[in-house]
């Protein structure tokens, strides 16, 4: 029997405003455990949330982005569990009445373009981190990422393939990223994504049961898990037996999930509405004015570097990845209109150098037009490309004009025909059997004596000119 | 001069005119205290020398009493519910016995702006859940009108103190009658304002839209001057009335009750016993003399509103509640202990069995195969009592009834007869319910010589119209001169 996998997710993104969401205390990762936190996120009581205005903001942006209707209505409610990292014992998120419901994301698959149905947006509060120490048999809670605002954006399960999901999570990544709501780094969890999957039979004739996976901590992790999930499933369905609906989590050391707790009787999270936090109505013009700080989404960005730039699939997804980058390629692009060009430069040298220095683009010291008048001196034949390539490190660390650079160092090529003769001469007479070889007919010498006169003028020759030279004087020799 | 007897409005004339000073004021009442409160048991916390340090001071300073002077030098008491950063704050119960927070309640930092001076924490309910004070983890708290009879609840320590004169006024809290029931029972005023007039920051929170704290004082115009100290937009409290203009309550104090209509709703009356509804008779009919409009009325939906109460006030207990577990709350080594094992023990242990009874039930009424049936419901009807009484108040200033149906019992009367105790909370909560300001003053005397307190309740922000018709009627009788007690024999 042939299966279909039905995958919905759940994704959490940290929103990356710079105060929790119901309380003033700082959002900054990697702090001290325990040194941004408060009364409020802690849950102690007398305590009451103030909800962050900036993060209702923020997640009402990510709707409209996501095409959502936008509720009239927002309140809170309390999700009750037991968990050491939950102080209040509750976690405030939104159930009855979400940010948002009925949005979508389209995607590119490999059989064309698909819509991914988004079912709801809601605002929630995160909760701490244990940090287990079980050398000494004991467990730490951390409660500085308590109360920091979460969306978590959940998907219908209109996904085939774990292919489908990875392009989903990076599409939606990268709208986070444009909007400027969220850093959305896997590896310190401000995206995180959770796994809903089934199996159907091709015929349509056996419906498998939805099974929850946890702890998907990577891109890798998630496709991982699919695959291993839709083959015990598989294996299951096969042996006639039936899944147990309920949630696995996925042990990256072992590649398998396990099971955590059964769902038969449903989790009873004793959802209330929270009576500490009033309803809001979110006014059309609210909606309106946060829709106006709506930045260009990717989507529309892609496809302008294909089709008006014509960069390849490849080169305009790496641009596109990084938000700063892709800016930074279109300024430049106002003052150099070669895009394909400007591409390799950016996302080859560039990036190169940023991961180096270990910096970001937003503090770098080029400037669109410093790269502009780089690639002018290249196309008028001032500089070869690789003496460009050492100029452009220099202005990237010293932010100092490429001319500048060029005068100083005495970089400019020589273009100058004597001098460029008494070069070519003097490497004939050192390379006396490389010249025979040449007369002999092995031609490939030649590059090899390019070389050699390249070294002579520090690669500063102009490689046209000197070609010219060097096959005239080899030819001439050889009559 | 027995200082302490007097009301904060008689003894601010003496502090201003320097006929005596704060810290006089301020032994009289620790005087006092030494004397009667091993009978009483009304205080979890007492700090003398933190009191008597703020006497000194101000005494040196000597603020002059002008407008918002009001309460300069006076000593009071805050409900062991309310957060203080230089007292623990236990909520009378077990797992919080040890408990200290670092911040002052709104209500508390703005009295100890105004120069009030806190003498200390008084005792209640465990949790705030209860009517008679008997489930506090420390001690009974008795009624200083006759120490078989218990003080009323939850803020029973609140209404005791106050009464039998161990400080000029103290703030309880009121979900659903704790105010007003402990006052009615001990013979004081107490209120419960609008919700959301008073910041609840700090106010350990029992059911969240229910809860509001309120002033108890010996007469009607200290209730007026302590409102004016306590209320006020706190941004801290997101339930908290914004933009609203607060009045000087005082200013409504002398008003003429003429044309005033007062509504009797008939289902308040028809559970009292015969004491009490002769004298809410007596009250009304002595209204009519004051030139009010007194008519019978009818509130239908009086039967739902107990059980809807009860519903919501044990749902959102059970979730205010959940937060209690040892981890956070207290620093007993429970190394061996896995967490399931540390939050049973922990609860089992630390919640009074009132408590878990309401934890229990209101978890119920929130699983998901209830919630609509019960919690869902609850809300449903509570919005149409809003609405019924939203119509009552239009065609009358006031809604008058007892605010108990009989006076202060006995004690462990209450947990014998737990099924038929609703009838008890049918005057209060409806205020609760719908975010009404109520308050309770003293009407007379039963037979056997125990205070009765009626109830006005009124219009969202309300609270001027109450204290022009309570203090009208209070001044025109003298209930609430007459005084002790079992605490003089």
């Amino acid at each position: 029997m042939e299966f279909k996998k039905a995958i919905g997710l759940e994704v959490h993104i940290e929103l990356s405003t710079s105060r929790k969401l119901f309380c003033n205390c700082n959002t900054r990762f990697g702090a001290r455990p325990n040194s941004q936190s408060c009364n409020i996120c802690l849950g102690r009581p007398g305590a009451m949330p103030i909800l962050s205005r900036k993060a209702v903001d923020y997640a009402i942006l990510a709707g409209l982005a996501l095409n959502l209707h936008i509720s009239d209505y927002m309140s809170f409610d309390r999700k009750a569990y037991y968990y050491p990292d939950l102080p209040k014992a509750y976690q405030i998120t939104q159930y009855y009445q979400p940010i948002g419901v009925d949005g979508y994301i389209d995607i590119e698959t490999n059989k064309g373009p698909k819509r991914v149905r988004i079912k709801r947006l809601h605002l929630e509060e995160d909760a701490g981190k244990l940090i287990h120490q079980p050398e000494k048999q004991i467990t730490k809670v951390d409660y500085n990422r308590a109360g920091i605002p979460l969306i978590e954006v959940v998907t219908e399960p209109d996904l085939n393939t774990a292919e489908e999901c990875q392009t989903f999570l990076e599409q939606l990544r990268l709208i986070a990223l444009y909007l400027g709501i969220s850093d959305c780094k896997m590896e310190e969890g401000s995206l995180r994504c959770d796994v809903n999957i089934s199996l159907n039979s091709k015929d349509s004739k056996l419906h498998g049961t939805r099974v929850e996976i946890k702890n998907l901590n990577s891109f890798k992790a998630i496709q991982k898990a699919i695959e291993y999930e839709f083959e015990r499933q598989r294996e299951i369905l096969v042996k006639g037996s039936t899944i147990v609906a309920e949630t696995r989590r996925w042990n990256d050391k072992l590649k398998k999930t396990e099971s955590m707790k059964k769902r038969d009787r449903g989790d009873d999270y004793r959802y209330m509405p929270d009576p500490e936090l009033p309803t809001i109505r979110i006014g059309d013009k609210r909606i309106k004015h946060i829709s106006l700080k709506m930045p260009e989404l990717p989507a529309t960005i892609y496809k302008r570097f294909r089709q008006n730039y014509c960069l390849s699939e490849k080169d305009a997804r790496l641009l596109l990845s990084i938000p700063d980058l892709a800016r930074l390629f279109e300024a430049c692009l106002l003052e150099y209109n070669k895009p394909q060009v400007l591409c390799n430069w950016l996302t080859g040298d560039l990036l190169r150098l940023i991961k180096e220095s270990n910096t970001d683009i937003k503090s770098i010291k080029l400037s669109p037009m410093m790269i502009k008048d780089l690639l002018i001196m290249i196309d008028n034949g001032l500089i070869s490309t690789t003496i460009a390539r050492k100029v452009f490190i220099d202005m990237f660390y010293s932010g100092h004009k490429p001319q500048l650079i060029v005068e100083r160092k005495k970089l400019a090529q020589v273009t100058d025909q004597k001098t460029l003769e008494a070069v070519t001469d003097l490497v004939l007479k050192q390379n006396k059997s490389s010249v025979s070889d040449y007369k002999a007919g092995k031609k490939k010498v030649l590059s090899y004596l390019m070389g050699q006169a390249m070294e002579k003028t520090e690669g500063k020759a102009n490689p046209v000119i000197l070609k010219e030279i060097l096959t005239s004087r080899l030819d001439q020799s050889k009559s | 001069m027995e200082l302490y007897k007097l009301t904060v409005h008689e003894v601010r004339d003496l502090i201003d005119s320097k006929a005596i000073s704060s810290s006089d004021l301020l032994k009289s009442i620790l005087g006092r205290i030494n004397e009667v409160e091993n009978k009483l048991n009304s205080f979890i916390t007492i700090d003398t020398d933190s009191a008597l340090d703020q006497a000194k001071k101000l005494d040196e300073t000597r603020p002059q009493g002008k407008q918002g002077l009001d309460l300069v030098g006076i000593p009071y008491g805050v409900k062991d519910n309310i957060s203080t950063k230089d007292m623990p704050t236990s909520c009378a119960s077990k797992m919080l016995r040890n408990y200290r927070t670092n911040y002052d309640a709104t209500v508390v930092k703005k009295l100890r702006d105004k120069g009030a001076i806190l003498v200390g924490k008084l005792n209640l309910d465990s949790f705030a859940i209860g009517s008679s004070g008997e489930t506090s983890y420390f001690t009974n708290t008795k009624n200083p009108w006759r120490l078989n009879k218990v003080p009323g609840g939850s803020s029973g320590g609140s209404a005791a103190a106050v009464a039998a004169d161990l400080i000029m006024f103290s703030l309880g809290t009121d979900t659903g009658g704790s105010i007003r029931q402990p006052a009615a029972f001990c013979g004081i005023v107490g209120m419960k304002p609008t919700y959301g007039l008073v910041s609840r920051y700090g106010l350990f929170p029992l059911a969240s839209s229910l809860d509001q704290i309120g002033p108890l004082t010996k007469d009607v115009r200290d209730c007026a001057i302590v409102l004016n100290a306590i209320t006020g937009h706190d941004q801290k409290d997101s339930s908290s009335i914004d933009k609203y203009s607060y009045p000087d309550y005082r200013s409504f104090l002398f008003k003429d009750i003429k044309g005033l209509r007062i509504g009797i709703p008939q289902e308040l009356l028809k559970d009292a016993s015969l004491d009490v509804k002769n004298h809410i008779k007596k009250a009304a009919k002595h209204y009519v003399e004051l030139g009010a409009k007194v008519e019978e009325t009818s509130f239908k939906l009086s039967k739902y509103s107990v059980p809807v109460y009860f519903l919501i006030s044990s749902a959102e207990a059970a979730s205010n509640l959940a937060r209690f577990y040892d981890i956070n709350y207290k620093s007993e080594d429970h190394s061996p202990l896995s967490f399931d094992e540390i939050y049973i023990k922990s609860r089992t242990e630390g919640f009074a069995s009132s408590v878990k009874r309401r934890i229990m039930i209101g978890n119920l009424a929130l699983e998901a195969n209830n919630y609509e049936d019960y919690y869902l419901q609850a809300t449903k009807i509570r919005a149409m009592i809003r609405k019924e009484l939203e119509k009552l108040l239009k065609d009358f200033d006031l809604l008058l009834s007892p605010t108990t149906p009989s006076v202060a019992f006995n004690f462990s009367s209450m947990e014998k007869d737990l099924l038929n105790t609703y009838k008890w909370d049918a005057s209060t909560v409806p205020a609760n319910l719908a975010g009404l300001p109520a308050i309770s003053i003293p009407c007379g005397f039963s037979n056997d010589g125990l205070p009765i307190g009626m109830q006005l309740m009124g219009r969202p922000y309300g609270e001027g119209t109450l204290l022009m018709a309570a203090h009208a009627f209070e001044q025109s009788t003298d209930y609430h001169k007459k005084r002790l007690h079992a605490l003089e024999v």
